[in-house]
């Protein structure tokens, strides 16, 4: 293969893969978008995501159509509930809480498997064939191709939600100053719960296309680690960040890792976007898009 | 301390800020040191003896942590990171150099002080998540590090053995042996927390934390401060480190996971953040809470399981309950055990009259 091709290659994998990373990013920015509050459980979502949708397949039988809803269905519960029971009694307290309550909430979402029906690798079929479409010197699998389309969606549809609709610009106002907004009749709780449902919504269809690709498991969660570098390069607010980091991300990587890899040995995909996140935080901490934070005493 | 203090009447700043908050307070000191220091290694088996150690070691670790995140007020999610910086160097260098270990001890914790700094610049433009953030990377950059560079992990299982450390002629090779050597480090390090707490310095991170442009403003020289808070408590950390592999007899990169540091910073959360009474606390509880879970599993675990996923769920179980801990002390008692145990202890003040 020649040189050019191979860097191609690389390169529209890259895209393919970073635009799947900006679907994870999403929810996250979703969250600190509107509440201010971070999610480092984001991993985890997926993982349960892809364990109801693997769990209904597999073991229940149940067709594909009824299963992708119900996954959607039950993540938004989720994300209603654990707003209501954990993080709104956490508001206004210091970072590191927020940061450990979802640590803990990561952990024991991965505790889970073994006490349900999961314990080992489940497949998640998807009717996607296989056969990646060659174009000349490309070769695309079809899910990453699908997966691209469903994240490109998505993210046009939030950009017009925040910047359009009547509960986007609520929402949007919430997350500029939470006291003025409740002053003009925003019922500020509503919309921190509606952030943590979208975020599900994000997760569920997150946990469908990696969990087709990576198989649904413990190790699904480890998807999660990725969104840090994305969100920190995008900025941690903005959703043209999330796609911009994302495909970043997903191009640095698979370029380090090919040119790269032969050298030290393997682990360069993992390696790469975090020296590229430290970097970006020592120029520039805000990230791409996002917001300049002023401080004043 | 356990002594009761009533009829408390302090004048003087001086007073306030002493080591010993009251003369009584040396009697406690006194008996908690016989205690630990003659009673228990006298009569308690050997394999409990191993479960005071483990506490030990984390005891240290959680100071440290609880010196940056608990009275500096920055975040970090690094920390196992820079016990393994320390452990490596440490074993590295009584490999290679066959040096002592009062050399690599000291080698160690200065390394993990370097390293700890260094990973602690972003904290001069940026905190809060995205410190917290940052420091991830870091760990994740270090074990990445320490993983690929042969030089630095001995080859193919990134572990070294090391050598039983020494004592004059005398080597530690039990369990009671290494009891006391830990204990004059847990020591030394509780003593070292509390002193550095009543000092300039203390007091310097404790005004960065409570607001940092406050702080500048009154003359404090954040750049110094924050970089000199990662810098001792990654030494403490790097201690830690250099401890837990001289305890078990192996420097392993497996031991310094992202989940260690997760445990660390559970450990002051629990125990209550910005106390050195409660980081002991929290070592104690999150170091015991997985052998409590494998005893209570064996003995009930069978009334709902088969033997043989009771074995499976043992570490699933002990996510679970170490996660809800976590939610559960941010929830309910942000301050953790530390402000129980003063509840408990005010309460008793003016026991038995009402007030």
């Amino acid at each position: 293969m020649l040189e050019w091709q191979f860097t191609l290659l690389l390169l529209s994998n890259g895209v393919l893969i970073g635009l799947m990373y900006a679907l994870i990013a999403l929810g996250f920015v979703l969250v600190y978008k509107a509440t201010d509050a971070v999610n480092f459980a984001q991993g985890e979502f997926v993982m349960i995501a892809g364990f109801v949708v693997a769990g209904c397949l597999g073991v229940w039988g149940v067709p594909l159509w009824l299963a992708v809803p119900l996954a959607l269905g039950s993540m938004v519960a989720f994300g209603f509930v654990l707003e209501r029971v954990m993080l709104r009694k956490l508001i206004g307290r210091p970072v590191i809480a927020v940061v450990m309550a979802t640590i803990g909430l990561a952990s024991i979402l991965r505790g889970i498997g073994p006490f349900t029906i999961f314990s080992g690798t489940k497949p998640l079929p998807l009717p996607v064939s296989d056969e990646p479409f060659v174009l000349g010197p490309l070769f695309i699998p079809p899910i990453q191709l699908t997966g691209g389309l469903i994240s490109l969606a998505f993210l046009a549809g939030f950009s017009w939600f925040f910047l359009k609709s009547r509960n986007g610009v609520a929402m949007r106002a919430v997350a500029d100053n939470q006291q003025v907004a409740m002053a003009m009749g925003i019922d500020v709780e509503r919309y921190f719960g509606l952030a943590w449902a979208m975020t599900g919504v994000v997760s569920a269809l997150g946990g469908i296309l990696w969990g087709n690709m990576l198989g649904v498991d413990v190790n699904l969660a480890l998807v999660g680690f990725k969104v840090f570098p994305v969100v920190i390069l995008g900025g941690l607010d903005s959703i043209p960040g999330a796609i911009i980091g994302g495909l970043i991300v997903g191009i640095v990587e698979n370029v380090a890792a090919g040119y790269v890899d032969p050298y030290v040995g393997g682990g360069t995909k993992d390696f790469a976007p975090y020296v590229l996140m430290i970097l970006a935080l020592m120029i520039r901490p805000y990230g791409i898009f996002g917001k300049r934070i002023i401080e004043r005493i | 301390m356990i002594h009761r203090e009533c009829g408390v009447l302090k004048t003087t700043y001086e007073a306030d800020m002493a080591l010993y908050p009251l003369p009584i307070a040396r009697w406690t000191v006194g008996v908690l040191a016989v205690l630990f220091f003659l009673v228990v290694p006298m009569t308690v088996h050997e394999y409990y003896l191993s479960l005071a150690n483990l506490v030990w070691i984390a005891i240290i670790g959680a100071l440290g942590l609880n010196i940056l995140v608990g009275y500096t007020g920055q975040v970090s999610i690094g920390h196992g990171a820079f016990m393994s910086v320390g452990a490596y160097t440490a074993a590295n260098l009584a490999t290679r150099l066959g040096s002592p270990w009062p050399v690599n001890l000291l080698a160690g914790g200065l390394m993990a002080a370097l390293v700890g700094a260094v990973v602690g610049i972003p904290s001069l433009r940026i905190k809060g998540l995205y410190l917290a953030i940052a420091t991830l990377a870091g760990q994740l950059i270090i074990e990445w590090t320490i993983n690929h560079v042969t030089f630095i992990s001995g080859g193919v299982q990134a572990s070294i053995e090391v050598a039983r450390p020494r004592v004059g002629p005398m080597v530690l090779s039990t369990q009671r042996d290494m009891y006391y050597f830990l204990l004059v480090f847990v020591g030394l390090a509780i003593v070292g927390t509390l002193n550095l707490m009543r000092s300039r310095i203390g007091r310097a991170f404790i005004a960065i934390r409570d607001h940092d442009i406050a702080a500048e403003l009154i003359g404090i020289n954040i750049f110094r401060y924050k970089l000199l808070a990662f810098a001792i408590s990654s030494f403490y950390a790097g201690v830690t480190g250099v401890l837990y592999t001289y305890f078990l007899g192996i420097a392993n990169y497996e031991q310094f996971q992202i989940t260690v540091s997760i445990d660390y910073l559970a450990m002051i959360i629990i125990g209550g953040l910005g106390s050195v009474l409660g980081s002991i606390f929290g070592a104690i509880f999150v170091t015991l809470l997985p052998i409590g879970i494998r005893y209570a599993m064996e003995a009930f675990g069978g009334v709902f399981f088969s033997p043989q996923t009771v074995l499976n769920l043992i570490p699933n179980l002990r996510l679970m309950l170490f996660g809800a801990l976590i939610i559960l002390f941010l929830v309910v008692e942000p301050d953790g055990l530390n402000r129980l145990w003063r509840n408990i202890r005010n309460y008793f003040r003016v026991w038995p009259f009402a007030y």
